[in-house]
């Protein structure tokens, strides 16, 4: 592996309180070379803007297996990107975001048009590492 | 052991443990009273001896009554019954000529606010809930143990007034369920006795020490036996038992491969000595189950306690109790008030939650799968256990690892159910996946 050296937030959704998704996303991004902070369950949008604030990270993973991640996950990006200081740190969402599925009602193109950079399906962790590696060489080079 | 007094919780479970019957235990609640009671009638009419289960929703426990009565107002559905946004009337009506001393009820929660919820279940007549400081603390919320062990200090100062009423008051605790899954035993069994011994600090005289079933069943029989010593050790002048919690992580798919699980459970149960069963049923792995599906589960359970004997020999120990001892050891050196000692073993990493990511927990232990299936600690972080434990040298978890680590239960006992079947009237087969620890259906103890 690599040393991909990005500071990367991984976070769950305000209702979300599952943690075991986070914990695999961890090492994932670990055994890919990046520093991760981890912010765990039932993470407030405020406690996650503060955060970004702080530490501004290369990448934002956001994760939710509750079936509230597409509602939870519309009204963070919402206030994320309300502060013009973030609108430029990639952010990411994936797991189970909602009864239907991504694929099956539209709602992966509202998650991108409210400001995710990408969305991952459950089992997308192949496409989730492609997207972080060419984040990697956008920063390398 | 003091006995507990006439029609409680507590000696329901032991008057059926000395005639030899496992009481079963489902995980159950909703919002509507009718159908809340139609449950508990259900549970109470299996054939089976059992005790009911009003469990909570999110809304209530986490305190946000007003939320929950919304709720109740516009009839959404929650995911549980929301006992304190109902009037104490309407609970008591729910459990008028169901709840007694023939069939006790208890409420399940997982807050780490517990005194609206207890002040609730008095008003109702009840007398039995579950949880702990740390236990609904750390693997569900952010609530800090600091505000999470004085509301559970209360909540337990305010139950047992329940004694003056000639009831006594019983409280099970989920230290040993921690995680659900991948924390290893000595931890759990150390956890489930110090949050028994900080209930009785505050009054609670009759308690149940849990323990969730993990990954292999010859290492789970060792640390419940190592449970119940410890309990006999730090727990002499309460009421106790033992309350076996089937598997809680990924569940498996198959009906058979979810009843073997179920199955091992019960035996495990009975071999060691415990006194309850919480189950699990067929429907685990895709949804919330129906009270059918309970129903049907609890005479699992029961038929298969029915055919298992409790083990009267000795076991070989690989240090679990040696393990979990050093760990309580560690906590009550720490100071005369468990509470705050409870708070400084986590804040200086003496007690630390592989894979727990709240801010009170350390997070510097990892745990891992070794290849018979059993949990091992791959970094034991300033847990004061290197003596017992050792260098036990496993390789650290990867992130496939621990997926594999995580599924490996559901693995296990989906193929075992499709390999019975494949094999089905082979015995000699069966006998071999007994030894190899492979489960088998129907088999004799």
């Amino acid at each position: 592996m690599s040393a991909g050296d990005l500071t990367v937030v991984v976070t769950s959704v305000s209702s979300d309180s599952h943690t075991w998704n986070l914990v695999v996303l961890q090492l994932v991004l670990e055994e890919l070379g990046h520093r991760v902070h981890n912010l765990g369950a039932c993470v407030p949008d405020e406690l996650l803007v503060s955060e970004c604030l702080r530490l501004r990270p290369d990448l934002v993973v956001v994760s939710s297996v509750n079936g509230h991640g597409f509602h939870d996950g519309l009204r963070l990006i919402g206030a994320v990107r309300a502060r013009p200081e973030l609108a430029g740190i990639p952010f990411v969402i994936g797991g189970k975001l909602g009864i239907a599925g991504p694929r099956c009602d539209g709602s992966r193109a509202a998650l991108v048009a409210a400001g995710f950079d990408a969305v991952f399906e459950e089992g997308g962790l192949t496409a989730f590492r492609s997207f972080v590696a060419e984040l990697t060489v956008g920063v390398a080079s | 052991m003091s006995l507990a007094g006439a029609g409680s919780f507590g000696d329901f479970v032991a008057r059926a443990q000395r005639s030899g019957r496992l009481v079963v235990q489902p995980r159950m609640g909703v919002s509507d009273p009718a159908a809340m009671r139609t449950g508990l009638l259900a549970t109470k009419h299996a054939t089976a001896t059992t005790v009911g289960t009003i469990t909570l929703d999110s809304y209530t426990r986490m305190g946000d009554n007003a939320n929950a009565r919304t709720a109740l107002a516009t009839g959404a559905e929650l995911n549980g019954y929301p006992i304190v946004a109902h009037d104490p009337a309407v609970t008591r009506a729910v459990l008028d000529g169901v709840a007694g001393p023939d069939f006790p009820v208890q409420i399940r929660h997982g807050s780490p606010c517990p005194q609206p919820i207890i002040e609730a279940l008095m008003a109702a007549g009840l007398h039995a809930t579950e949880g702990g400081p740390v236990s609904y603390c750390l693997p569900y919320s952010r609530t800090p143990l600091a505000e999470s062990i004085p509301n559970w200090a209360r909540g337990c100062d305010l139950l047992a007034g329940v004694e003056a009423t000639g009831v006594q008051p019983h409280i099970e605790c989920f230290g040993g369920c921690m995680m659900g899954q991948l924390c290893p035993p000595g931890l759990l069994v150390a956890l489930s006795v110090l949050e028994c011994m900080f209930f009785r600090q505050h009054g609670i005289r009759s308690v149940s020490l849990s323990y969730a079933q993990q990954t292999n069943a010859v290492q789970d029989t060792e640390a419940v036996l190592a449970l119940r010593r410890l309990a006999t050790e730090w727990l002499p002048d309460v009421d106790w038992h033992i309350v076996i919690y089937t598997y809680m992580g990924v569940y498996p798919r198959t009906a058979d491969g979810a009843a073997l699980l179920l199955e091992e459970a019960a035996r495990l149960a009975v071999r060691t000595g415990a006194a309850r069963l919480i189950v699990k049923t067929v429907a685990e792995g895709y949804r919330i189950p129906t009270f059918a599906e309970n129903v049907a589960a609890l005479q699992t359970a029961a038929l298969a306690a029915d055919h298992c004997t409790t083990i009267t020999g000795s076991l070989v120990d690989t240090g679990i109790h040696a393990e979990a001892s050093t760990l309580i050891e560690t906590v009550v050196e720490l100071g005369p008030d468990l509470g705050r000692a409870l708070a400084e073993a986590f804040r200086l990493g003496y007690l630390d939650l592989p894979y727990c990511l709240h801010p009170d927990n350390a997070g510097r232990t990892r745990s891992v799968l070794d290849g018979s299936g059993r949990l091992q600690w791959a970094r034991i972080g300033s847990m004061p256990i290197r003596n017992v434990v050792g260098p036990n040298g496993s390789a650290e978890m990867t992130a496939a690892g621990l997926l594999a680590s995580l599924s490996y239960v559901e693995r296990s006992y989906d193929s075992a159910s499709l390999e019975q079947e494949y094999r089905a009237g082979l015995p000699a087969a069966a006998v071999n996946g007994r030894e190899a620890g492979i489960p088998t259906r129907g088999s004799t103890p």
